[in-house]
Formats: structure tokens, sequence, C-alpha cells
């Protein structure tokens, strides 16, 4: 154990330096080169410039959704199915919040991300924590009747039938360029930016930010030093949560409508970025979304075997070549084993 | 080396035997459908339970092979008239095939890896015969034979025995210790000469065989229509929590796992408060989450701790000096 501590703080910085943005490394040429790829495609056509933009704001949301899968594997190893039947459940309540009791957009917003944020450490206290140190299937299985159950009580209470709720951003749209540009999408990027901004400030800039990524990376040394783990991972499962709200709010207000299975895409669109950008890696894990709603959006447009039905595969077929060529992803590290 | 069945064993499954085969006479057609249901769910349970408990792989997919089984059964019968058990040879043969794919890139994959990959291909899986849906039916689906509920009741479960007696087989010998070897630790298992790509991807191919035979028999129960809405993820997720109850790496309790699935919706929808249809998610999720706290292990786990404690309180009654024990 005494070895395994000298080891930490090195993790630790390291980890610093991924979530800063990794310098000199291959990853960068990728990255550059589908920079220079997409720019030089916008330049070139309107239409791919429209995809672009269009991506871009899908894959915003497929990021948060992603980075708050991530949040959680990372303080407790576990896939979060339930991440999208959460975030769904939550914007249930904005809808909620705003047709039936006339809140207004942003107050609800606001509201809405609270209670997202006292629901998750709720689901974190009564449901994870008790199977949390059985094993991985039970804790997967937990998530899945999850997922069933959010299904349920949404369906019981709301009924599946197709809701409409205000648009945030209006229905405007700006012509730059003589390429079109929804108000909407600028308002989901800006959002996105804005709540992830937030969180790394909280991750890397407060105390409690520094006890929660000790938390999660060495919980017993964590332990030790008095960081409170299990309180940590709890806050780490409503910040998760916060950030599934913002997703499913974003994703509801560019798809105008809201129905019990409005996220199960979303969530694997998600898994599949989580996986791109490695699933340890904040980072990561926003890059892979906006990567791979780019991606999808232009091999719909481009490709014409890619039809609105063969999309969800072709996430697949993204998530598991990457799980082939490179099982850490992008941004991943590879985690050394001892036998 | 080869494990011989306890006589405890071998009664309780003649008895069930007995019973299920005297059961559809005394029930009605409904109820007939209803436990051919859970015949279906046995199958795929007990094969999920060969990958997952004993070879140590976990799968959220099994809807996608059985959607593959379910398929196979309505594309022979549809365009073929093939012989409806002809068709479930076919699926089991398909789905091996199949299944061996899969787990080729299944063995670089492990734990929360291949539960995504996994629970991917089930949410894929049913996309893809809306995108072909000329010859596959699209949405609307593409109708088998249908058959009569005691006929279909006396295939599945006569399928689910055989199915079981082949379980039981593969895994009391050389295969099952390796798979259990490979679950328990795979660098002990390679040192001592298993060889891994041969017994994960069998372990992925038995499997997924089995649960294509499912599917094919979950097609016909559904009024022998295979629609992409049958096989939803929801459907995968049903037989990864039925193996969770049953208790996963014992064969013993897949019944149970099978009951719990198959039935537990039914009853209840017969509940006053809840009996509607997301009433019965709200009750099923609820059962889910309640069984794994309570009972880590499964049924499974349940019967081992009770065997336990039988042994105990027996050597305990021999051994006269109470202060031993």
């Amino acid at each position: 154990m005494s070895a395994v501590q000298t080891r930490e703080h090195p993790a630790l910085r390291r980890d610093r330096l991924a979530a800063l943005g990794p310098l000199g490394k291959p990853v960068n040429l990728i990255l550059v080169g589908a920079a220079v790829f997409l720019l030089i495609g916008c330049l070139s056509s309107q239409i791919f410039a429209q995809q672009t933009v269009v991506g871009l704001a899908q894959g915003a949301v497929y990021g948060s959704l992603a980075l708050a899968l991530v949040l959680i594997y990372r303080a407790t190893e576990v896939v979060n199915f339930a991440q999208g039947e959460m975030a769904m459940f939550t914007t249930y309540v904005a809808y909620q919040l705003t047709t039936s009791w006339h809140v207004t957009y942003w107050l609800a917003f606001a509201l809405t991300l609270l209670i997202a944020f006292v629901f998750g450490m709720g689901v974190q206290l009564v449901f994870i924590r008790p199977v949390q140190h059985t094993s991985v299937i039970a804790v997967v299985i937990v998530t899945v009747g999850l997922f069933i159950l959010i299904d349920g009580v949404v369906g019981w209470v709301w009924g599946a039938d197709i809701k409409f709720m205000p648009a945030p951003f209006g229905n405007t749209v700006y012509h730059v360029g003589g390429v079109a540009i929804a108000r909407q999408d600028i308002g989901t990027i800006l959002v996105t930016i804005a709540s992830v901004g937030l969180l790394w400030l909280l991750f890397q800039r407060t105390k409690l930010g520094l006890g929660m990524r000790a938390a999660a990376l060495r919980p017993a040394s964590a332990r030790l030093v008095g960081v409170r783990v299990d309180r940590m991972l709890a806050l780490g499962w409503g910040l998760a949560a916060v950030l599934g709200a913002v997703a499913g709010l974003m994703a509801e207000a560019s798809e105008y409508s809201l129905q019990p299975s409005f996220m199960q895409p979303i969530l694997l669109y998600a898994f599949a970025a989580a996986v791109l950008g490695g699933l340890e890696s904040p980072v990561g894990a926003l890059v892979g979304g906006v990567m791979i709603g780019i991606f999808l959006n232009l091999l719909g447009q481009y490709v014409s075997f890619v039809t609105s039905e063969i999309r969800l595969p072709f996430a697949f077929l993204v998530l598991i070549v990457v799980l082939l060529i490179k099982p850490t992803g992008l941004f991943g590290k590879k985690k050394v084993r001892k036998v | 080396m080869t494990t011989r069945p306890s006589l405890a064993a071998v009664v309780s499954c003649l008895v069930a035997a007995a019973i299920l085969a005297v059961l559809p006479f005394l029930i009605s057609g409904y109820h007939q459908g209803l436990l051919t249901q859970v015949a279906v769910f046995f199958i795929a349970i007990l094969g999920l339970d060969v990958l997952t408990g004993y070879s140590g792989q976990i799968s959220i997919g099994h809807g996608a092979f059985m959607a593959v089984g379910g398929y196979t059964t309505a594309v022979m019968s549809y365009y073929h008239h093939t012989n409806l058990i002809v068709t479930m040879l076919m699926a089991f043969g398909i789905c091996l095939a199949f299944g061996f794919v899969v787990g080729l890139p299944a063995l670089r994959l492990s734990g929360v890896y291949l539960a995504l990959a996994t629970f991917a291909l089930a949410v894929s899986m049913p996309q893809i015969p809306l995108k072909f849906s000329r010859f596959l039916g699209g949405s609307n689906g593409l109708q088998a034979q249908t058959v009569s509920h005691l006929w279909l009741y006396g295939v599945a479960w006569a399928a689910a025995a055989i199915l079981f007696v082949g379980a039981w087989l593969i895994l009391r010998g050389r295969t099952g210790r390796a798979f259990r070897a490979i679950r328990d630790s795979e660098v002990a298992a390679t040192s001592s000469g298993v060889e891994l790509p041969i017994y994960k991807t069998l372990a992925f191919g038995i499997s997924a065989a089995y649960a294509g035979v499912a599917g094919s028999l979950f097609v016909l129960a559904t009024n022998g229509y295979a629609s992409p809405n049958e096989f939803t993820v929801a459907l995968s997720l049903q037989i990864l929590i039925g193996a969770a109850v049953a208790g996963l790496g014992s064969l013993w309790g897949v019944l149970v796992g099978a009951v719990f699935v198959g039935l537990l919706p039914e009853v209840s929808s017969s509940v006053p408060v809840v009996g509607s249809t997301h009433g019965q998610d709200v009750v099923f999720g609820l059962f889910v989450i309640v069984v794994i706290l309570l009972l880590p292990t499964g049924f499974a786990g349940l019967l081992a701790r009770l065997r336990v404690r039988l042994t105990r309180q027996s050597m305990a009654s021999i051994n006269s000096d109470p202060g031993t024990s």
C-alpha cells in the first residue's frame, strides 16, 4: 500500500494536466487534422457548414451526457445505464414547471437543475450505495432496474404521448454567408460551454472539487486524509444528474417535442462519445460527443445509404471500431494491472 | 472428474417436468401462452447464464441474438414455408455462427466495455429490419405460420428441457471447467493450458444459439409476428434481469428467474392501483432493485446459503457439545 501512495501525487497532477488539454500527443494530430478538414469543408460548401453547425449542437448534447457518464464512471467505476432516463425525468419536471405551473423558462431551468442535483444524490444514496461494493453486475442491474422504474413512473404520471414545451431561444434562424444557423443551436452550444465551464471551475479551483477528485482517484487514501468519500460520491452523482438535466433540456429544445423514450438514442450516442474519448477522460467525453455529432450529420448528408434508421447502428459501429483499435479511447490512459 | 447430479436435483427436475407436462391440460389457452413465455425466457436466461455466469462475459445484448433467431424463423416460414421445428434448428445454427462472430471482438473487451458494446448491439439491432424493410417487413413485421397454444407450449418446454440437459452436460465436464477457470482468472486459466480464444468464443456461440432458439419461439408466441417493436432493448434488459434474479453461475435458479420476468408483469397488471402498462414498469423496476438489494447473488445464492445453514444445523445437532459449533 505504501508503494502505491508515493505514486498518488503524480496521478492527481497528470489528471489535472489531462483536464487542461493533452500536449504533444498523437491525439493532437488527429484533432488538428479533423479541425482542418472541417474548416476546409465549411469554407468550400454551405451545406457542409450547415451540417457541421447542426452536428456541433447535437454533439454538445451528446458530450454533456457523456460527461455525466464519465463523472460517475471515474468516481465509482460504474456505467450508469439509467443516466439518459434520469435526464428524461428531469426534463419532464421542467415541462411540469413551465406548462402546468407557468414558471418562466429560465427560472424553471434553474429549478430543474436544483431538483436534478437532489435527485441524483438521492439515487446514489438509496439505490447505488447498498450494492456499490458487491459486484459490477449487481450495480449494472440496479441501474437497469432504475431505467425501467423511471420509464414507468414518467409514463404513469405524464403519459406516453408527445408533449410540447416553450422554446428557450425562440425559432429565429440567422443567415451567415448563406448558411442558416438556428438560434437554438447556438444556445445549446453556449449553455453546454457554460455548464461545463462552471463544472471545471468547481473541480479544479475549489477545495470541494479537489476532495471529489481525490475520492474518485484514490478512495482509501482520500479517506485517510479526511475526505468524506461517501459524501463526495453522492455529490458526484448529483452533479452528473445536473449535467444530464442540461443535456435533456437542450435535446428537448432542439427536437421541439418530449416523450419518454427521447433520451434513449442520445444515451447510446453518449456511450459512443464517452468510449471514443476514453471512459475516464472528461475532456475526451466532450470532444467525443462533438466528433460523433458532426460525423453522423455529415455521414447522413453525403452517404445516401446512411438514412435516419441506420444512424444508431453507425454509432454502434463507431463504438466497436474504437474499442477494437484503441480501447482506451483518444484521451484515455492505459491501465497497468498487476496480476 | 465430471460431477454427478445429486439425488435431490434429479428428483426435483423430474417433479418439475411432471408438473409442466400435466399443467397445460388443466389451464386455459391464455395461461398456456403465459407459461410458453416463461419457457422462452427460461431458454434465453439459460443461454445468458452460460455466458455471464460461467464464462464471466457480461452481455446486455441477448435480445439482439433473439432477434436474429426470431427473424430466421419468420423469414423461412414466410418465404419458404419451412417446417417450424426446422426453422428453430436453423435459428440455433445461425445464431451459433453469429455468436462466434460477435465473440471475436468480445475477446478484446471485458467488464464495462463489453456491457456497453453488447448494449449498443441490442439498441442497434431493431433498426436493421427498418432499414431493409422490403425483405424484412419494416415496422409492420413479418408473419410466420401461426400455431396453437398447446403445440407451442409443448414444443417450447420440450426445447427448454433438451437445452437444459444440454447445458448441464456441457458445463459439468471439461468445457464447463474451462469456462469457470476463465471467469475466475484469465491469467490462471491460460497458464493451466486453457485456450482463451477458443473457449470464450465458444461460450458466446452456445449462448447466442440458445437465445436464437428462444427468439424463434418468442416470435411464434407473439402470434407469429416478427417485428422490431418486439425486440427492443427492453427485451435484453429483461433477460439480464432474469439471469441476475436467478443467480449467475447456477442452473437451478434459472426457472425462478424465468418466472420472475415472464409472469411478474402479468401479475402486477392485475394489481388495482398500478394496473396500467406504466404501473407494470414501476412494479417491475422496483422489484428488480429490491431483489438485487436483498439477494445480490440471486435465488441460487439464497439456495446455497440455505444449504449451508441446513448442513450446519445438522452438524450442530450431531455434535452434542454446543460449545464447539
